[in-house]
């Protein structure tokens, strides 16, 4: 975007990231072409978005696309992902990856077109502090509604740290986001508001053994239905059925992580929201991107039955509802919608609202306080790019001691004191506190993958290690990791990803190599962190998690500082 | 006759109403037994919770206990 005489584009052949995709590909040409220890907002950072490897084929659920950068947020390596349609349009268009390098002269914004005649960037300085939602909505209007839209809103424009990248789903809606890290700020440095692809007139990709690769989808796509998890539980009820078995677990963080169980939690339940839903004329069950068998989302209404936002996924309604003692679904899928709109992370929102009640700027409980504290953030006023920066920061300037984070990012719904596999994820992940790096609550709770007690430090050290390392392969295909509940419970299901790949690429792939591209992700990752200047210290949980007992169990987070430098060690 | 605190999560709240605060079984019921007692079949149970914490198909059921049942389910 730097380039003299204004930004260009270039198409390069792939050379050595030949055979990566997703997360493989954004970590890999972050950690060789980014200087570790640049200004994640200076013109040395890169913003990587690269599609999975089965991205743009007929393979169910392969439409995700990750997004890697240095992470203002972090100062550590990031790869954020999303679902919507980005990944399936850049692959079907022939593209490994697109990257956004160097940084514009003046404050001249940008919108790219990416679509079979090529790559155009032209500056359309109308687009800004545009909302997502009506930058989509013009995007529409010039290039008509068949588009995807990967698009930042004001938050990203002013360079924040919980600044999401926006990606429109199926009915070009920006309710998909690349949330964590910042990665927003980054594409906001860029000079760069939005990238419209368009892959009309392209194929899906073919596979080198077409027969091979249809048996080997339907056998994947048969596993996906037989588990109850994949089948029945998510379809159904979404993320969020896990509100009421989080809290019965005593593992839900509440207030702010002050108490491991919310007394609105049936209020705003994944049953409850599936009933409102359908009550208002809005769905239950709907995918996020074509290609989708498993349908976990759905179409959140107003009291009018009015299009308000997409279902507000776990995590959402935790960060905006219990851990704000907030348990109001229609006030939590307003926060959800201006998120959306001025292209926030809703986890790390979410966290940070919970710290500022802490701190005495609003009431646990008051839903119209928090909703007012997002709006300081979208208008940009000196509160706002306070909270907008994170719940670290926020932490910072208000002298609060309980803040949840890691590496500077906030953790997500679960607590770590109660489901201790997730607290080593959080603690030891290149990527600071994610659930997604390594989900051992799938095993500590949820009885998928076997089971490890949640209270204890016994095992936690291998469930996460294992999980981190499945994880990072998965997040290389452009699967959807939800594919990971059959995955890790039905070995047929697991082989039938195999057989995907391999049919597809004309490569004899084993259980051993899809380890093998997990470590050497984590390793790249791991190797960029070191000389962005991370050290074992900074691959621990904060001090209160073991200092305050976590009610109704009481316990403290209790796996050993030498336990988790042993992650890596494998 | 003991007295618990039931409640059915997800799907497998169409067989009882989702929560009997005051549900009264015999004392010493297993898990099981009372599945059976209200009609859901073991296969449908995946999680069993009381009073916040795992349990198995044998515990043997508590006055006062919070018993949370869910089918298997996922999210994340």
């Amino acid at each position: 975007m730097g380039a003299p005489g204004g930004p260009k584009s270039v198409e390069t052949g792939l050379g050595e990231y030949e055979g990566l995709g997703g997360r493989a590909m954004t970590s890999a040409v972050v950690a060789k072409e980014v200087p570790p220890l640049c200004h994640p907002l200076g013109a040395d950072n890169k913003l990587v978005i690269s599609p999975g490897l089965l991205s743009g084929t007929a393979a169910a659920m392969s439409g995700r696309l990750s997004i890697g950068c240095k992470s203002p947020l972090t100062g550590g390596i990031k790869e954020a992902n999303s679902g919507g349609q980005g990944a399936q349009m850049l692959a079907r268009l022939g593209y490994a990856a697109v990257i956004l390098e160097g940084k514009p002269s003046d404050d001249t914004l940008y919108k790219i077109r990416i679509d079979s005649a090529g790559v155009r960037i032209e500056p359309d300085n109308s687009l800004k502090m545009l909302g997502n939602y009506d930058l989509v909505a013009k995007m529409n209007a010039a290039y008509g509604s068949k588009v995807c839209c990967i698009s930042i809103g004001p938050a990203g424009e002013m360079k924040m740290g919980a600044a999401s990248i926006a990606v429109t789903d199926m009915e070009q809606r920006p309710t998909r986001h690349a949330g964590r890290g910042g990665v927003g700020a980054v594409m906001g440095s860029k000079g760069v508001k939005v990238i419209v692809v368009d892959d009309a007139g392209c194929k899906m990709r073919k596979p080198k053994d077409p027969d091979k690769f249809k048996a080997a989808n339907k056998e994947f796509v048969a596993g996906l239905k037989k588990h109850p998890v994949s089948g029945q539980g998510l379809p159904a009820f979404g993320t969020n059925v896990l509100t009421n078995v989080l809290s019965e677990a005593g593992g839900y963080p509440t207030r702010n992580f002050s108490s491991g169980k919310f007394e609105g939690a049936a209020k705003i339940s994944g049953e409850t929201q599936a009933e409102l839903e359908v009550s208002r004329g809005g769905v239950a069950t709907h995918g996020c991107h074509t290609g989708c068998v498993i349908q976990c989302s759905g179409i959140f209404n107003d009291k009018d039955g009015k299009y308000l936002t997409k279902q507000p996924e776990y995590e959402t309604v935790w960060a905006h509802g219990g851990n704000c003692g907030i348990d109001d679904l229609d006030a939590i899928a307003m926060m959800d919608r201006l998120d959306d709109d001025f292209g926030l992370d809703t986890i790390e929102m979410g966290a940070t609202i919970g710290v500022a009640m802490e701190a005495g700027l609003a009431k646990f409980g008051d839903a119209q306080a928090a909703i007012n504290l997002i709006k300081e953030v979208g208008k940009g006023t000196p509160l706002g790019r306070i909270l907008g920066n994170g719940a670290a920061v926020t932490g910072r300037v208000f002298g609060v001691e309980r803040v949840p984070v890691v590496k500077g990012q906030s953790m997500p719904a679960y607590d770590p004191r109660t489901v201790q596999g997730i607290g080593v994820t959080y603690a030891t992940t290149t990527m600071g506190a994610d659930h997604t790096a390594g989900y051992a609550v799938a095993t500590n709770i949820l009885g998928v993958g076997g089971a490890v007690n949640p209270l204890k430090p016994e095992g936690q050290i291998e469930l996460s290690r294992n999980l981190q390392i499945a994880t990072a392969a998965i997040d290389a295909t452009g699967m959807c990791l939800f594919i990971a509940f059959p995955v890790l419970d039905q070995p047929e299901t697991f082989q039938s990803l195999l057989d995907l790949l391999n049919s597809f690429y004309g490569l004899s792939l084993t259980g051993d190599d899809v380890t093998a591209l997990g470590k050497s992700i984590l390793k790249n990752e791991r190797t960029f962190n070191q000389h962005a200047g991370f050290t074992s210290e900074h691959d621990r949980l904060p001090a209160f998690f073991m200092k305050e007992k976590l009610p109704p169990h009481n316990i403290t987070f209790s796996v050993s500082d030498k336990e988790l430098d042993e992650v890596f060690n494998w | 006759m003991i007295t618990i605190d039931l409640n059915l999560f997800a799907t497998l709240s169409r067989h009882l109403a989702a929560r009997e605060s005051a549900f009264e079984i015999k004392e010493n019921t297993s898990i099981k037994e009372l599945i059976a007692i209200i009609g859901v079949s073991p296969d449908d149970v995946k999680l069993i919770f009381v009073n916040g914490k795992k349990e198995g198909l044998d515990y043997l059921i508590q006055d006062k206990d919070r018993v949370g049942l869910f089918p298997p389910v996922g999210g994340g």
